[in-house]
């Protein structure tokens, strides 16, 4: 069968994808730039036609374009989300035929050999993708050839009508070949603007002077060399099932279906070299309930001897109704998790930690097992962080440059008789107990951190003493001399 | 005192209980004497809250984990799993109300399983028979001393299921990392 490959190029893919989720009117005529920073200088990314009537350009300065086109729109570009977008559009494409490849950053490929006739033939297949991607507002060049090479020649240098037999390829000119940007331009020096110029040369001659290459995507273009699309790959889908001739009950059957799904499951992460992070068992019962037991994991895992046990507490809980008739098990959040050699080393002790995390996370949520991060700030309340230890690592070093107290409290005032001065009372109430000072240090000024608002610093700067009673308590007072009070705030050992 | 290293650190795969103002200090020092890692049970409605810059110079928060729970019930679930799990070296459980006697039972068993150290925080005059120790730890005003970050206290037992009760003036040594007990002529 004749092989028939379809190019598509989308010469404004980026600045379509943010214009399109706008209101038609308002960017049919007003022009619209995308801004990237390259070398420390805002430029142009890409562009709407409204923005090129105004003789905006790809790669000129941002602040040039803005004094051009005083009413320009404009927006930082996302690449990430541009390759996303076009990965979208791969998976749209795959209405058309199986085989769809993604081509450089702004094109797709398509391999249409044989499906053609299910859109009435190749016109009406062109027809139909012109028509679709208007409407999605997409701006598209479509070219279709023998080969790869003519087909992304004819989408990108070609007028629209789409023949492409070998002299219509050869009224083309040279870039149309895919060649870098030197040789163009060096084969242009000596004459040869067009494809066709190229064909009537000595081929040695043209290899000897201009490298293999450009003989090698003449070839291609030609179809005298093979060149393969590569198509997408679909992503791995981590979830197996199990339905019984007879719905089950029992704790055990059930523990031993999973179990057995289990295995399957993990020699699938295994294959991937994923691990899961987040496991959904839905128990389909037979009067079409579903059950689902959820399992966060503290750590990625793929070793079904240790998840299986984990499935414990939640299948213990599962109303099996009038039966069970389907198991379905999904790894909903998948992470990497490589290989390791295992040696005396590298052996993690940390795997009992984790599971005990996994356990306590089911039972009061995996955001509550949490863990202290060292935070560079003299404000005591500030001078860590607390994040989930399931998704963070130990870390830091503790570096306390004075006495901290064990323990903090929000500031309680305390009560005594006598003049507020900035030296500490020296008999005091704090939570209807008696103290006299025996010994004071301090002061200690912390100032607010003003870059932060924080209701309790309002009061302003704080003056802390390190306070022990005569009576045995050590404790951590602070006053505040722009709104003088004095505060108890913690407690040393 | 010798036999202050007989009492310290109280007997494994116990579970134990400590009330006073110092108790924190005692739960540190005991995290910091067994090592590994400690898991730290705790309601999560409460505004107090340990300080790790404080205890760092104790205990390395590093190898601390902090599980907070809605209530009391959660609170005993949580301390009993780990307890049980063998893989921390003491489960420090923060409790503000009297537990029952079937409570704290389990919690000693689940410490016996898992060959873990548990340490109940209570508030003075509460607690469960069921506790292997108890122990007051309450700060004292170091006269002698002129020393900026004095730590001076007495450690005392109020109960003990297998043996005497008994009572030391303790203080942390800063450069060794350990309890001193300081000699009873110290004191007046």
């Amino acid at each position: 069968m004749q092989k028939r490959v379809v190019s598509m190029w989308f010469p404004r893919l980026p600045s379509d994808r943010v214009l399109r989720v706008r209101p038609f009117e308002t960017h049919s005529e007003t022009p619209f730039v995308l801004t990237q920073n390259q070398q420390n200088t805002q430029r142009v990314y890409c562009l709407n036609r409204a923005a090129e009537k105004q003789g905006l350009y790809r790669g000129m300065g941002f602040s040039d374009a803005r004094s051009y086109c005083p009413e320009l729109q404009s927006q930082p570009a996302n690449t990430n989300a541009d390759s996303q977008f076009l990965h979208v559009l791969a998976r749209w494409g795959k209405r058309y035929c199986p085989w769809v490849g993604v081509d450089g950053d702004d094109g797709l490929l398509f391999n249409v050999s044989g499906s053609t006739h299910l859109f009435g033939g190749e016109q009406g297949m062109l027809v139909d993708m012109r028509q679709r991607l208007a409407r999605a507002q997409i701006n598209a060049r479509i070219g279709i050839g023998d080969t790869r090479g003519a087909a992304w020649a004819l989408a990108h240098y070609g007028d629209d009508a789409t023949v492409s037999d070998v002299g219509e390829i050869a009224n083309l000119p040279i870039a149309a070949l895919r060649v870098d940007a030197k040789t163009d331009m060096s084969l242009q020096r000596v004459g040869l603007r067009k494809i066709s110029d190229l064909l009537t040369l000595p081929r040695a001659s043209v290899a000897r002077r201009f490298g293999g290459d450009v003989l090698l995507r003449l070839d291609q273009t030609l179809g005298q060399q093979p060149e393969q699309i590569s198509p997408l790959q679909d992503a791995p889908h981590y979830g197996v099932r199990m339905t019984f001739p007879d719905p089950i009950g029992l704790y055990d059957d059930v523990m031993a279906g999973t179990a057995r799904l289990l295995d399957r499951l993990c020699a699938k992460l295994k294959a991937q070299e994923m691990g899961a992070r987040v496991l959904q068992l839905t128990l389909r019962r037979v009067d079409k309930g579903n059950q689902q037991v959820e399992l966060r994991l503290a750590a990625p895992l793929r070793d079904h001897t240790r998840i299986l046990p984990l499935f414990e507490r939640g299948v213990h809980d599962v109303d099996a109704g009038f039966g069970i008739d389907q198991l379905r098990l999904a790894a909903v959040h998948v992470e990497p998790l490589p290989n390791e050699q295992i040696t005396p080393s590298s052996a993690k002790p940390r795997d009992g930690l984790d599971d005990l995390i996994t356990r306590l996370g089911n039972r009061i949520g995996l955001e509550n097992i949490q863990r202290f991060h060292p935070a560079d700030s003299h404000i005591p309340e500030r001078s860590f962080q607390i994040s989930p230890a399931a998704y963070s690592d130990a870390s830091g070093n503790w570096v306390a440059l004075r006495p901290r107290p064990l323990r903090l409290f929000p500031p309680e005032t305390i009560r005594f008789t006598g003049q507020i001065t900035s030296r500490p009372p020296m008999q005091f109430h704090w939570r209807k107990m008696f103290f006299s000072i025996a010994r004071a240090t301090g002061p200690e000024r912390i100032a607010p951190e003003w870059w932060l608002p924080d209701d309790n610093w309002r009061s302003g700067l704080r003056d802390y003493w390190r306070i022990e009673t005569r009576q045995g308590r050590r404790l951590w007072l602070f006053f505040t001399p722009q709104n003088p009070n004095w505060f108890a705030q913690g407690e040393f050992a | 005192m010798i036999d202050f290293n007989n009492h310290f650190p109280p007997m494994n795969a116990r579970t134990h209980e400590v009330c006073g103002a110092s108790a924190l200090f005692f739960a540190f020092s005991l995290a910091a004497r067994l090592g590994g890692t400690t898991i730290w049970v705790r309601e999560s409605w409460r505004s107090e809250q340990i300080n790790p810059s404080g205890f760092a110079q104790y205990f390395d928060p590093q190898n601390l984990l902090v599980a907070q729970a809605k209530n009391q019930t959660d609170v005993l679930a949580v301390g009993e799993e780990s307890l049980r799990g063998k893989s921390v070296s003491l489960v420090v459980i923060e409790l503000d109300q009297d537990i029952s006697l079937t409570q704290g039972r389990r919690l000693q068993l689940a410490a016996q399983a898992g060959n873990t150290t548990g340490l109940c925080l209570i508030p003075d005059g509460m607690g469960s028979n069921a506790a292997q120790t108890r122990w007051r730890c309450s700060p004292i005003f170091d006269e002698t001393g002129g020393v900026a970050d004095s730590t001076l206290q007495n450690w005392s037992i109020i109960k003990n299921k297998s043996g005497t009760l008994t009572a030391w003036n303790v203080n942390w040594d800063a450069k060794t990392r350990r309890i001193n007990v300081v000699s009873p002529t110290a004191q007046r």
